[in-house]
């Protein structure tokens, strides 16, 4: 047992539908978390692991 | 409108006015105080990219526990730069910690965290964009990649 934040206080998660998701590409890999009440959302919490960023490729003028 | 990951072009100008500081010993000014930097987040309907060159609470996220301006980025690592050839390096910078953003609900969708200098009048440095999310009393956590030539948050090098 395991208690979550939620939208309704702090609960044992047994009472709660779990559903977990993820996303994989090039630039990150993302997973969620998702608690539901009756149905109703009541926890969601993210966690993206960047993989890629923006780079800048500075180069020096040729002379002559 | 969409947000778009880029470095942001001022933060290139700025470099070569010594505008930022990511070290806590940087040997060529003699300043032994890093800036200090920020992560904050924006909707999947902003339009950060290139052309931004501070931050702005416009199209930032609202929410639960959540602070205009973001969170402090850990800067605990300088900057390292190395030779990758005899034409050719990389310096590059990554916070030495995750930027985690606790408890909070933020109920808009957003995509895009803004990497800005908040010592420096909040010029921005880089956008980065991932899939867009919500947060229902949950954490939103940010882990970075590792710190290498090739993966590190900020990286400028010669090809």
């Amino acid at each position: 047992m395991a208690l979550i934040t939620t939208t309704k206080g702090d609960m044992d998660d047994s009472l709660l539908e779990h559903k977990t998701g993820q996303i994989d590409n090039d630039i990150e890999f993302t997973t969620w978390d998702e608690y539901y009440l009756d149905g109703e959302l009541v926890h969601r919490s993210a966690h993206v692991i960047l993989k890629q960023s923006p780079f800048t490729a500075l180069e020096a003028a040729t002379l002559g | 409108m969409a947000n778009t990951q880029s470095m942001c072009t001022s933060f290139l100008g700025q470099l070569l006015s010594a505008g930022h500081n990511f070290a806590s010993n940087n040997v060529a000014r003699t300043i032994n105080t890093a800036d200090t930097f920020k992560a904050a987040l924006y909707v999947t309907t902003a339009t950060l990219n290139a052309s931004t060159t501070t931050y702005s609470s416009t199209n930032e996220v609202t929410g639960t526990n959540y602070t205009a301006g973001g969170v402090t980025v850990t800067n605990a690592t300088n900057p390292t730069s190395t030779n990758t050839s005899t034409t050719a390096g990389v310096g590059y910078w990554t916070p030495s910690a995750s930027i985690v953003f606790s408890n909070v609900t933020l109920s808009t969708a957003f995509d895009t965290m803004l990497l800005y200098n908040s010592s420096q009048s909040n010029a921005a440095v880089a956008v980065y964009t991932f899939g867009s999310q919500t947060i229902t009393a949950g954490n939103f956590t940010l882990t970075m990649p590792s710190n290498t030539s090739t993966t590190a948050l900020v990286r400028l090098q010669t090809t």
